[in-house]
């Protein structure tokens, strides 16, 4: 097999994007870089990233729902983190 | 205002919210099974392997209907270096006896199954629908909020999984540390049957399962897991989640180099990625243990923690199976005795203790520890990597007894460290 990148991978799923309602917000930008570069190593959906500026970058819309940036960021209050709404988010057709 | 009232109302259609749903409903209950995912299954992810005791038990001969894959016949440990590999083979008839055996298994379809074997017996299953909170009368949970609707019930079974958002809200639970889950991530490859027996050198309908410790998760506390699957190959990697701050690749690029190892690469060669997804392991047993019960509310499954983390294996399928038929047992009872107190609940947490949930999980209540050893994903791979070499490797130049080429080895990583470390393992176990 050919290595694969995590968008190519994450396109072979099946999604149902909640648009414009975002299940996990990032409420605390600044100052917890240390903390958002765990879940840059740590999200199997490579959704966190920072960019050059120092800025966090993630988006929602790749979520495997699996839970791991919620417990890294426990107690810190900078994530909102909830399942998405009944029906959406990613749709396992083999588990 | 709630329109009527369930006697349980049980929230997630995983093995142990289908298991209670099915047993409650067989008994003449009437029961409600919320499932935020449009069908049951399709939120959920295993590694692959279902020990069928605790379901056989429940529905007996259920893998000749069931939507299972393949009956494990053969298990691999496999220690990795960055290049080379150490196998050690188990084959037995003993696999393959009543009781004794495991299927792997996909869970969109095997979910599906058993929660459509609890609507067969009567319960109502609400697909779709995310219970965003718990009513509450005097203290003892009453029902579920589920967006603008409320749902009343005589008692509440939490069978919403790992991160069980739920059961903290009961009180149940405090948050989740990374020390005490892993993040598993999984591809699903797709290869033809005849192609999956040859490779794995397996009879028709035969499975395999390949456990990986070592360079695969780059000496990260952890391992790799291969399942074959009918047409399919799992192949996945977990790490658990606090040693893995430190690491210098993150988990997608370690699933690459996982699948580019010279050992792993001929075993996927031409296969085709249909699926790839992720899931939390709770992995510290009892010493993460909430309170089971409480007034109106039980917690089964991953949501209780119940998964027995052995190192070679995760276990968590056959407990929350099991955990889901102990609550079923208790709420059966409470219904006679029209009492759902956390008194009356009780008898959940003593049919718990009086099964193999228990006392499996007391068994290896010290493995988490002996486990967080880096020594175990890094020397002692290499350790045996370099013995069998030493055993193996040719190349002309003059060679030494081979008990002094073990003791060499061994000598690299301490043979204090290497008595201490297999003292502490015999313990934990
Ligand atoms: C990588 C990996 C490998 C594993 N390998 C094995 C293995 O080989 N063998 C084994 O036995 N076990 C294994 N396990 C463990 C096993 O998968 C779990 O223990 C098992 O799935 C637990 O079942 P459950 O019913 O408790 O929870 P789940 O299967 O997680 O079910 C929970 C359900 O609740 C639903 N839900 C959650 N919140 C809500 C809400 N608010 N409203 C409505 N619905 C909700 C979810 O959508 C889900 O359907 C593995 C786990 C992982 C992650
Ligand atoms: S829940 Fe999992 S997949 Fe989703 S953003 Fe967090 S770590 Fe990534």
């Amino acid at each position: 097999m050919k290595p694969i990148s995590i968008e190519e991978k994450l396109g072979v799923n099946k999604f149902n994007v909640d648009e414009g309602n975002p299940h996990i917000i990032i409420k605390k930008e600044t100052g917890n870089l240390e903390v958002i570069k765990k879940c840059v190593i740590a999200c199997p959906a490579g959704l966190y990233s920072i960019k050059e500026d120092g800025n966090i970058s993630f988006d929602f819309a790749g979520c495997l729902e699996c839970g791991t940036c919620r417990v890294i960021c426990a107690g810190t209050g900078i994530l909102d983190w909830n399942y998405p709404q009944g029906t959406f988010g990613v749709e396992f057709r083999y588990g | 205002m709630p329109e009527e009232k369930f006697d349980c109302i049980i929230v997630g259609a995983g093995p142990a919210g289908s298991t209670a749903g099915f047993l409650l409903a067989n008994a003449g209950l009437e029961v409600l099974i919320i499932e935020r995912g449009t069908f049951a299954g399709s939120k959920n992810m295993t590694g692959g392997r279902l020990y069928s005791h605790s379901l056989e038990k429940i529905i007996s001969d259920f893998a000749s209907v069931a939507p299972v894959e393949r009956k494990v016949v053969k298990e691999t440990i496999t220690m990795l270096t960055n290049d080379s590999a150490v196998s050690i083979d188990f084959q037995s008839q003993q696999l393959n006896q009543a009781q004794k055996e495991s299927y792997t298994v996909l869970r969109a379809d095997f979910d599906q199954w058993l929660a459509g074997k609890a609507e067969d017996a009567g319960a109502i299953l609400a697909p779709g629908v995310r219970v965003d909170d718990l009513l509450f009368k005097d203290g003892k949970v009453t029902g579920v909020i589920a967006g603008e609707d409320e749902m009343e019930a005589d008692v509440v079974i939490l069978a919403d999984g790992v991160n069980s958002l739920l059961a903290q809200k009961a009180g149940l639970k405090v948050e989740l540390k990374p020390n005490q889950v892993a993040v598993g991530v999984k591809e699903v490859i797709e290869l033809p049957a005849q192609v999956i027996e040859d490779r794995f050198g397996l009879n028709k309908g035969e499975g395999a399962a390949r456990i990986f410790v070592g360079n695969c998760t780059k000496g990260k506390i952890g391992g790799g897991f291969l399942y074959t699957n009918k047409n399919s190959l799992s192949l996945g990697l977990v790490f658990t989640l606090a040693d893995l701050a430190e690491s210098q690749l993150t988990v997608p690029q370690m699933l690459e180099e996982f699948k580019s190892h010279p050992v792993i690469k001929p075993l996927i060669k031409d296969g085709k990625l249909v699926e790839y997804s992720a899931h939390l392991v709770p992995e510290a047993g009892l010493n993460m243990l909430p309170k089971l019960y409480s007034d109106g509310v039980m917690v089964v499954g991953d949501a209780a923690g119940l998964v027995i983390n052995a190192g070679y294996t995760v276990r968590g399928m056959d407990l929350a199976i099991a955990s889901g038929e102990a609550a079923s047992k208790a709420i059966i009872t409470a219904k006679e005795q029209d009492d759902y107190s956390a008194a009356s609940l009780a008898r959940y947490q003593d049919l718990l203790d009086r099964s193999f949930v228990m006392q499996d999980l007391k068994q290896y209540q010290k493995f988490p520890e002996f486990m967080e050893n880096p020594r175990i994903f890094n020397e002692y791979p290499q350790l045996v990597v370099n013995i069998f070499k030493d055993m193996f490797i040719v190349d002309g130049s003059p060679g030494k007894p081979l008990r002094k080429k073990v003791l060499n080895h061994a000598k690299q990583v301490g043979l204090v460290n290497l008595l201490k470390d297999a003292w502490k393992g015999v313990k934990a176990l």
